[in-house]
Order: structure tokens, then sequence, then C-alpha cells
């Protein structure tokens, strides 16, 4: 298990980087290298080129205003967990980096590589697209700023080019009045998930449930967002509307059976999975104070 | 637009320095070569060993600037300039065993002794974080590597007496325990 | 007094240089030697049309390319079967690499040779095979109905068929008051050590030697193997086992096709060469193990005391059958665990699938067998609505009945005899530790807050330590140390520490002074290897021998050198000293000068060794009987196998939503004679407990219809990591001593992996009110199961208001 020979480069700037991109269709970029280094070295990956931008420490970042927070291409998963601020502004990104492998991958993943890489089975593509997050990409044309809903296509696949580097990915606060929660069932600590759910549950000025919206790991090529807000027509989190948004979300997923699980356990675990994000996001979105809100 | 960078073949060698256990190495090598297999086979450190090379098992674990990470999932040319700690660096000085060590001998956390170098680096990382874990926090912080001898009882022991004895070494004055990388 | 070593919690020796990364591993070893990569078959079942290398020879750091048309003389036999047996009329091996066909994915077709590995795995991507694919037969059930066949000579693809009877158990069953009969399945697992298999070969072309190291369980078979293989005289190749990580069974085949195929390259290249096996080899180029499907006839009285029981078993191994029939002849026998039916009779086939081969792996068909006892144990308690600890100890074998004999013939072709044991005191004791008794009461107060648990109990015997020999040799040098030898050899036991509390007893040493080398055929050429969890009992034995032995020598020496009577004379801490005379003492050093007639003063010991005389003045320096040195090399042979026991117990909680299943407690109540070192027995148990919590509710090897195994990884070969393991393992030991051996001892490896399937098995059914007929289970299996069970009754609720 080596990886096949490829050429390497480090570029020192970003236009470095982009130059070598659009030369080269086939050039790989390289940051953390978590999901990309064991495909090379099962050789399911073979790129002409890797283009290292590990020296490019000008998007090693995670800044935050009320806005939301921004994190840029060499953020490492850590960097993102453990920022106090990006916590305060969107808690649900470490919510879900903790449910991210192990803390040794995410001392080295970065968490636009994740996005990027597409993975339906990861937590933050699903996230990504839960919070409507959008990502700055690059490349020696100009840049162009992708929603997250228009950046899913397949497996693996997304709709950032060869010749672009993605650059930032910027995450939107928490809306006043919600609460986010994320759960999965994996079948070891650390795996991927069998299926996971993330949700945001917005609540009114009284209380009242006004939107619930969820994203679905590991049960569609793409990460599934669901609008589950028809359930909770009287604004209550009854036991009836959570069973209803969970029925929503069981008739929606469109899982298939792969070793670890059928399909039907899979779209067992989308109905219970909601009921729990769904109750302990209305519960932060109903905290009285900013720690229970996170 | 600025010209492209120089891209050298495939097959072509790649200058790197790092320091690795305090000590300074120049090497020249692929840029294929992973981490793992420079520091075992061109450094000659074979304390760190590799299990699976897809990142799973964590025995490869060494501590990059300070933090742990799997030396299989790394490029040694995209390490340049990097300070490493393996397990040959993590005796104190006079080679007394570091707490995490002592610990693993003391509570008889390892059998065949393969996994043992990646746990003892994550370790050694994970008790600068969280000096005083409880026994939960202790499993968590074991949690992503793997050992198929010892069932992880005692290797959770073996944390919370590492921590154990780096208090005490600790209380014996700043100088009994070598600062961590 | 010297505190004495045997029984002591001793810190490990080898600890030292494992913790300080100085570990020799294989991959460790010969920096400058060539590497090896092999092309692998993609295809389960297929022909070979063409091998087409030319692609390979002229690519940069290739050094050499074999196939099977460079293989001649026996390198171009096939691999040897190991351990024949009558009822094997079937028996095929693979080649070193295939010729003309192969039978599983991952057989190995070529082997490159190149500079590093890097080049050597371009070089296998290289070379084009043709293959014309043949369908392949996957799984037992395919097996069974032979549509398709694995061996175009092997009809109906079985190797073998065998029965063993103690009576018409059929007819015993039919005149039993009450009856029931099973379908109970395994699925595959593997032993998966952290460090794969590897071999490095170094040919000395100044001497004419062949050196090995090779990362196995037996370093004497290895090297029997090579020299045969390679046309060698035995006595110029040497084998070394070096530091190995892991085994738990998978290293004992010998040879694997690499440990001959290296040291073939490196006599030819005449240079060093070594194998590294890489994780995705591991998975589709060893061996795996436990696939069984088992049929139980057990007739019963009211008491559910086993009138008459009928086994019948279909064994899964593999493509190949190198090493027999050892798995399903342990499965028929060892399935009767401390019971004691009146009339048992089992039948097991073995059959061809092309998938890997099959060899032991830690617990070697024992897992299996007490999957199927136990779980019908389980089901005669449940038919007859009585405790299933009762049930069990009406079946036990009595402490005052042993030796017990079973009646049927073990592994090793010896009478299945236990030696000793305590059935119903262990039964107690594991009641005691899990809470049987207070369940009841947990599980109702349980239930009221909505959760769902259940309790399992499993027993087991294991046959230990069999046959045939081990060795020991031991030399004291002039310095007083004393050095250790024997031949089996060590993957993570704790040999040389458990070894030298053993010599340091019986010697009268300190320890510190004792250094063990185990596995390396320079230091002794005579042994085994390890497995059946036989080192301790073997190994153990034959340095308790030499130990006396050598001990015997250095009183009767010192008797002479102090002018002193041998009954008069005491040995501790390496100094023999005259009974009631201070001072009238000599050391085991000045003494091993003594013991050579050839006393150049060399060194410290050699000019205190002159102030005394030994020896007969008007004898021979070296008469008739003796030997020069302090030293000696003695084997232990024992009349047949130790039987270790064993009971676990388990709380599980099943999640009602999620089915996932989580251990409360895990409870070992174990038996293995006297304990050496209690800390590594427990140490030794922890492993084996996590090993069968991965073999009953994570692990399988999944293969498709193609044959293709699908989880080749340890992204998906379910390991379990410390999150999945029981958060504390409680263990209480019994020591029944063994009548067998000197020390009393029984073996302790294999232990705590083989009750795990039946144990979770049973708690999972009585949390659950469902049947558990296979394992391993997952959570989607475990919903499966519920969904299925709820559309045909409510006997969930029903089940559920049982007892325990």
């Amino acid at each position: 298990m080596k990886p096949a020979p490829f050429s390497y480069v480090r570029p020192a700037t970003l236009d470095e980087a982009l130059d070598v991109l659009g030369s080269d269709p086939h050039a790989k970029v390289l940051a953390g290298g978590q999901s990309l280094v064991p495909m090379l070295s099962m050789r399911i990956a073979s790129p002409t080129t890797l283009v290292d931008i590990n020296g490019l420490a000008e998007l090693a970042y995670v800044r935050t205003d009320e806005d939301g927070v921004r994190i840029g291409a060499l953020a490492r998963h850590v960097d993102v967990e453990t920022d106090v601020d990006a916590w305060r502004v969107q808690p649900l990104l470490r919510h879900a980096m903790r449910l991210v492998a192990h803390p040794t991958i995410r001392n080295r993943g970065t968490t636009l590589g994740s996005v990027v890489h597409a993975d339906a089975a990861a937590e933050m593509p699903a996230v990504a697209a839960l919070l409507d997050a959008a990502v700055t990409v690059a490349s020696t044309r100009g840049r162009r700023t992708i929603e997250a809903a228009d950046l899913f296509v397949g497996p693996l696949e997304c709709t950032v080019r060869p010749a672009e580097l993605a650059l930032e990915l910027q995450v939107p606060a928490l809306r006043p009045g919600s609460g986010a929660a994320i759960d999965e069932v994996t079948r070891r600590h650390g795996d991927y998930a069998l299926c996971g759910v993330a949700a945001v549950v917005s609540v009114g000025a009284a209380g009242a449930i006004e939107r619930v919206r969820a994203s679905y790991l590991s049960v569609s090529p793409t990460p599934l967002v669901l609008d589950l807000s028809e359930a909770f027509v009287d604004g209550s989190a009854s036991d009836a509307n959570v069973d209803a948004a969970a029925e929503i979300a069981t008739g929606a997923v469109d899982p298939e059976t792969d070793i670890h699980g059928s399909a039907d356990y899979r779209r067992h675990l989308a109905g219970v999975l909601t009921r729990r994000v769904v109750r302990a996001a209305h519960a932060r979105a109903t905290a009285s104070d900013a720690q229970g809100a996170r | 637009m600025t010209s492209p960078p120089e891209i050298l073949a495939p097959d072509a060698l790649h200058h790197v320095s790092l320091t690795v256990n305090g000590a300074a190495y120049d090497l020249d090598v692929p840029a294929r070569r992973l981490l793992s297999d420079a520091l075992r086979h061109d450094l000659g450190l074979t304390g760190t060993h590799v299990g699976c090379e897809h990142g799973v098992c964590g025995a490869c674990t060494i501590l990059v600037d300070g933090r742990p990470m799997r030396s299989c999932l790394l490029l040694t040319v995209s390490m340049d300039g990097a300070s490493l700690t393996t397990v040959e660096g993590l005796a104190e000085e006079g080679d007394r065993l570091a707490p995490v060590q002592q610990a693993f001998k003391d509570c008889h956390g390892l059998q065949c002794g393969f996994c043992t170098p990646g746990f003892l680096t994550t370790i050694t990382a994970g008790l600068e974080d969280n000096p005083d874990p409880t026994r939960d926090e202790a499993r968590e912080m074991i949690a992503g590597n793997l050992c198929r001898c010892t069932g992880y009882q005692n290797i959770v022991s073996s944390v919370l007496r590492a921590a154990e004895i780096r208090r005490a070494r600790d209380a014996q004055g700043p100088a009994s325990r070598e600062d961590q990388p | 007094m010297t505190t004495k070593a045997f029984g002591a919690r001793v810190a490990r020796v080898e600890d030292e240089r494992f913790l300080r990364g100085r570990g020799r591993y294989l991959d460790d070893l010969a920096p400058d030697a060539l590497h090896v990569a092999v092309l692998r078959s993609p295809h389960a079942h297929a022909r070979i049309v063409d091998i087409e290398v030319d692609p390979v020879l002229d690519l940069d750091g290739v050094v050499a390319v074999y196939t099977y048309d460079d293989l001649t003389g026996a390198m171009a036999e096939p691999l040897p079967l190991l351990i024949p047996h009558p009822d094997l009329t079937h028996g095929r091996t693979q080649y070193a690499l295939a010729k003309d066909e192969v039978n599983h994915v991952g057989e190995a077709i070529a082997m490159v040779v190149a500079e590093d590995r890097y080049v050597a795995e371009d070089a296998v991507g290289r070379i084009v095979v043709s293959y014309e694919v043949l369908p392949p037969v996957v799984g037992l059930d395919a097996a069974r109905a032979a549509d398709r066949l694995v061996h175009d000579d092997v009809p109906g693809n079985l190797a073998a068929s065998s029965t063993q009877a103690t009576g018409d158990a059929l007819a015993a069953i039919g005149r039993a008051p009450h009856r029931l009969s099973l379908n109970l399945d395994v699925e595959r697992s593997a032993s998966t050590p952290l460090e794969g298999r590897g071999t490095l070969a170094k040919w000395d072309t100044d001497s004419g030697r062949l050196q090995v190291w090779s990362s196995t369980q037996t370093s004497t078979g290895v090297r029997a193997a090579i020299a045969a293989k390679l046309g060698l005289d035995l006595a110029t190749v040497d084998v070394i086992t070096p530091d190995v990580g892991g085994g738990f069974g998978v290293k004992i085949v010998h040879p694997w096709p690499e440990e001959v195929l290296v040291p073939m390259a490196a006599m030819a290249l005449g240079r060093p060469v070594t194998f590294t096996e890489d994780r995705r080899e591991h998975f589709v180029s060893a061996a795996h193990e436990r696939a069984q499907q088992h049929h139980v006839e057990v007739g019963f009285d009211d008491d559910g005391r086993i009138l008459g029981l009928y086994v019948e078993i279909w064994h899964d191994h593999g493509a190949y059958i190198p090493y027999g029939l050892i798995i399903p002849i342990i499965t028929s026998t060892q399935l009767l665990g401390p019971y004691k039916p009146p009339v048992y009779s089992v039948t097991f086939h073995s059959l061809y699938t092309n998938t890997v081969i099959v060899t032991p792996y830690r617990g070697a068909g024992r897992p299996q067998g007490v999957f199927a006892m136990e779980r019908t144990m389980d089901a005669i308690s449940a038919a007859l609505g009585k405790d299933r600890a009762d049930v069990r100890a009406a079946n036990f074998i009595q402490p005052d009945e042993f030796p017990y004999d079973q009646g049927l013939i073990f592994q090793d072709g010896k009478a299945l005899v236990y030696d000793s044991g305590d059935f119903p005191q262990m039964l107690d004791k594991i009641k005691a530790l899990v809470g049987w008794d207070e369940f009841t009461a947990m599980r109702d107060e349980m239930r009221a807050q909505g959760r769902r648990v259940g309790i399992g109990l499993a027993c087991y015997v294991e046959g230990t330590g069999v046959g045939p020999y081990e060795g020991g040799h031991i030399q004291v040098e002039t310095t007083g140390k004393v050095k250790v030898s024997t031949g089996l050899t060590t993957q993570g036991q704790g040999h040389e520490t458990a070894f030298a509390q053993i010599v340091a007893d019986e010697l009268g040493v300190r320890f510190e002074d004792v250094e063990v080398v185990t596995g390396d055929t320079r230091r002794m050429p005579y042994a085994v290897g390890t497995y059946a969890s036989r080192a301790a009992v073997m190994s153990g034995s034959a340095i308790a021998l030499t130990a006396r032995s050598v001990r015997q020598k250095a009183l009767e020496l010192a008797a002479d050198a102090l002018e002193a009577n041998v009954d008069d004379l005491e040995l501790r801490d390496g100094v023999v000293e005259v009974r009631g005379a201070p001072g009238a003492q000599i050391s085991l050093g000045t003494l091993a000068v003594l013991s050579n007639p050839l006393r150049y003063a060399f060194d410290e010991a050699s000019k205190a060794a002159t102030q005394f005389s030994v020896g007969d003045p008007d004898k021979v320096p070296v008469p008739e009987g003796t030997s020069p040195g302090l030293e000696s090399r003695d084997f232990y042979s024992p009349p047949r196998s130790t039987f270790a026991s064993g009971m676990h117990a388990v709380i599980v909680e099943t999640d009602p939503d999620t089915a996932e299943i989580k251990i409360l407690t895990y409870a070992v109540v174990h038996d293995c004679g006297r304990l050496i070192n209690p800390m590594i027995v427990e140490g030794q148990i922890h492993g084996g407990v996590a090993q069968g919590v991965g073999g009953a509710l994570y692990e399988r090897m999944i293969y498709d219809e193609h044959g293709q195994l699908q989880n080749a990884s340890f992204m998906d070969f379910l390991m379990p990591y410390a999150t999945e393991v029981p958060e504390t393992i409680d263990i209480d030991h019994l020591e029944t001593p063994s009548p067998l051996n000197p020390l009393g001892i029984k073996g302790a490896g294999e232990a705590g992996v083989i009750p795990s399937a039946a144990v979770f098995a049973s708690a999972i059914e009585d949390a659950e009110g469902i049947t558990i007929t296979r394992m391993p289970i997952s959570p989607s299996e475990l919903f499966d199961l519920r969904r299925a069970h709820a559309g045909s009754d409510d006997a969930v609720v029903a089940a559920l208001e049982g007892d325990s």
C-alpha cells in the first residue's frame, strides 16, 4: 500500500497554486490529506501532481463575526472545534466536529477539505448543507462563491472544478431563537455514521416553533436537507409533532443497504435520530441562558 | 499572471529538513514517500510502527509540533521544517522512562508492543491537554488507537497512572519532568 | 528468604525495549534488504491463461520477477499438508506461486523483488495476467449444494467427513421425554494481529548459511519447511523469530508462500530480501476462521439433564487445507465443555470454498462449539422454564469424577480425558461475581425506566498444553548470569518474564540475572510452536525440569568444592551455602568456571575459582556421563493435554430504538491451574474478551457472491477500539492444579475469547426475548430480528416475562 508516483509542488503563493491547477487538469490539492493520502496509498487516486497548499499560511484561519464563521482552506478541524468565538456564533460546528473521526485525524484534516470531499457519510458536508454555508473558490480566471445547495452533486462529487481551489467556507451564524443539534449512530465510536441527523429549530418570540430543518448523513447520495416545519403547524414540540417530523424523514430518505446496515435499518434510524435531534435543538432554542442554547 | 512554479518529475528527489526528537535531519525523498516510511527506513527510527497504512489503527501516531498525527497519512515532502517527536524521543533526560512509559510498565499496558508507540505519543499529548483525566476521559483519549492484545483495560489504567506520575514528578520540582515538545 | 517469583505479579522485562521504541520487529531489520511485493489474484476462481512480466523488467529498481515457471524442484510442488488425517481423503494445498489456477482472491501469482516496496508495487501493477474466470463457490450453502466445485477433482467440495460417537445418540434422544433441534451458525472472522506477516532472508555466501527471520509462531517449523523446499541441509538454515506484533493463530501456518519464496530469492540474488505484508494483503492472503454451521439434536429429562446429544457440523476451510482437520476436530470434542452427556455423536464435514484459507484463530473451533452447546443449554432452559444456571449445573462433571474420560479422541490424537477442575464451585463464583441472583430485580427496575437489559452465561473447557514436547536449555555463565532458551516463539505473552520467574525459583537465582530467548533455532533447534495455549505448560515445564538439573549439577559441584554433603547445601540468589556453616559458600558463576576443566583466568570468577578444587584426580577431566559447563538441555513431553476451564457472564443493554448493544457488566471466572504471573494471565483474559466482543458484535469477513472480500480494511473490518469493549472486566480465579506437569499449570492464552459468541447470544436473547441462532450480530440484524419477531406474534412480551 504505497502511492504511485506523482509530481509535487508546494506553491509559495496562491497565484502559483492556481497556475498549476489551471495548467494540469489531473492535479489535486493536498491540504490535510486525511482522506486523500489513504486513497493514494491504496492507489484509488493517482493524480499527476499534488499541489500542497500547506505553505499558504494565509489560508489557516477561523474568523468569526456576528454574521458567521469564515473558515480558511488550511484551518484544521481542531482549529474550528476549539475556536471559542465560532462556538458562540455557530455552536453546531463544534457539536458536529466532535463526531468527525478521532482527534488525531482532526489535528490534520481540514474542515473545508472535508466539505469539498463531498462524502455524504461525513458530518461536515451535511452541516454545511443544513446551515446554508457557502464555499468561495478561486482559479486563474477569478473567484466565485458556491452556495451549499449547489455544491453537492453526487457521491464524492461537488461542483468545485479541477482548476479551482476552495479557499474559504462561510458558515452563517445561528440566528437568535434557534437551536441546533446533531446526533448519529455509528458501528464503532468515530466511524462513519450508519445514519446521522443534524437539525436547526427556530422559535418565535412566544416560543412557538416556526421552522425546523434537518440534514441527513449516509442515507442519500448527497447530503439531504429536509424542511420539517410542516410537522409543527401548532408550534409545539409535542410527541405527535415530533413523530410526524420523523415520518417525513423516513419517507424522504433513500438509503442503500451496505455491509454495515440494511436500508430499512438506516431509514428507521433517520426517524429515531430526527426525534432526538429535533428535541435537543428545540431545547436549545428555548433555553433561558446562553450556555443552554449551545 | 505569474509563470507556474517548476514541477519536477514524479521520481525526482525533494530536499526536506526535519527536526526529530530534537535532532536536525536533512533528507532527499521522492514526493510519494510516506512520513512513516521516511522515519523508519530513511532515518532508522523503527520505533514508529505501521499497522494499516490507511489511518485507522493509530500505531504510527507521532507528535507533529506537539500534536498527535498519523505518520502514514503524511507525505514526508510536506513536512519540511516540522518538529516531530517519535516514541524514541519520549524518555526523559538520563534515559528515565517518561511518565506514560513508566505507567505502561507499571500497569501491564502492553503485550506484543506493536501498537504501543502510537498509544504512548497519543497519551503524551493527551495529558498535556488534560492532565487529570477521569477514567471515561482516559478511554476517550485512546479511542482512536487499535490494540489487539490488551483489551484496553490496562491501557486506560496506564493513562490514569501516567497522570499520577506526572503530578508526582511535578511536585518534586519542575526540573524533574522535561517540558513536552 | 528470597521472595518466590512464581505466582507474583512481576513487571515484564520485555517492556523496556518496547516502551523505548527499541523492539525489533521483522520490518525493522536489515535496512539494506531488497523488498518484495506480490501480485495476487483479483478473482476468486480462475484459470491463468498467460502471465506477461516483460513490462516490469525494464522498470528502474526492479531486480527480479518470479512466477510459477521459475520454480524448480520441491518449490514447484504444492506446499505441504501439515497435519494429515485418515479421514482427510481430499486434501489440497496451494503452490507457492499459482500454477494454472487461482482459487481465492489474494492467492499469490507472481513475486517482484525491487529496491524498495514502492517500486515493487509499481512493478506488480504492470504485470499483465490473462484469466479465464470461473464461477466461484462462496459460503457454506454454496459449498454444500456443490452445484459448482472449487477443485475439479474434489466431489461435493468435501475434503473430509469424520464421525465420533460414544453410542447411539439418536436412539437415546428418541427415548428422552423432551427433545429439541437447533440450527446454529457462526460467521468468518480472523486473528488480525496489528503486525502482518513478514519474512527476511540473508544468504551468506562466505559461510554457506541461510539465515531467515520470520514473524512466525513456529521457527522450527519454518526452518524445516525452508530446508525441504530449497533442498538445504537443516544444519545450514537458521530461523530466528524477532519481536512479533501479535499472532493469535494466523502465524502458525508454515510455510507461507513468501516464507519459502523470500529465501529462494535471497539465495538467487545474493542479497538480503524482505517481505512485509501490508494490511490489505493480510485480509486476502493470510488466513481466516470461525465459519461453521451446526445442527444439534438433543434429548433431556425434566431437570434439563441431557440424555443424548447429536451434532452435525459443516466447516468452511477455504480454498486449501494446509492445516488439516484440527479446527472441526476441536469443535467436535470441545463442544462438550464441562458437561457429560451420556451418549454423544458428532459428525463434521470440512468443505472447500473459493475464499481465503482457514487455520486456527485464538480459540480454534472452540468458540463455535461452545456457541452450539451453550445455545443448546439455553434452549433446554427455555423449554423447561428453568433457570439457565440450574440446567447447566445438572449436567456438570463433578469434582470427584476427575480424571474424566469423555470417550473421544482429541486433536492431539490422545484420549479426551479432563485432568482436573471444579465446575460447581466455578458456577457459584461466576453467579456471585455477576450478580446472577440479583439480576431479576435489576431487570425489573430498569424495565420500569424503559430500559431493556439481559444477562447471559456461558461455560467452556479448553484443552491446553498439547504435546508432543518442548525443550529448555539453560547455561550459567561465569558472571553468574543465567541464559535460558526455549524453541517456541513469543507474540506478546511475556514469556521472557514468566519463564524467568520459573527459573529464578527452580534454580535459585535472582530474577534479574535470568535472560530468556525464544524462537531462535540457533539456541534451541528442537521445538514445536506457540499455539493451543501450550507455551506455559510445555516450555514452562521443560524449563523447570532443565533448571532442576542445572541446580543438581551446581549442588554436586559445590559439594565437591566445599567438601560438604549435597543435602547440607542451599542454593539461593545464585549462591550455594553450607547450612549452618557461615562463610562456606560459592557462587554459581564460580561453579560455572569449575564445571569446565579448561580454566583460563579470563575473568574474576575464574580467579575466584582457583581456591577450589573439584573432580576426582584419578578420573579423566570429563568423566563418562558428565559434560563440561554448568548447563543442561531437557525436554518435557506430556501424556496428554491439560484442560483449563472458565465461565463468563455478561449483562447487556439493548437500545429499544436503535438496537445498539451496550455491555454493562462483564465477568470472568477462570481456571488455568497454578498461575505463574497473575498480571500476565489477566492481561491475556482482557485481550481475549475484547477479541470475543469483536467476534460477537463487530467483526466478520463479508464476501460477495463473486468471492470478493467486501471489508478488507480497518475501516470496515470492525476491530473494537477502547470504546467498544467492556469498561471493566471482573475476574476471579480458581486454581485446580494439573496433575500432568511439574508446575501444576494449564494454558491461559486463548481462554478469554472462547465463550464470547455464546455469552452474548444468551444475554441478547434474554434482553429481547428473541431466539438468537447466529453470530455475530449487529444492530441492523437485531433490528431485522425484532421486526420479523414482531410480525409473528407478541412473543416478545411473553418471553421478556420469562425467567433469567
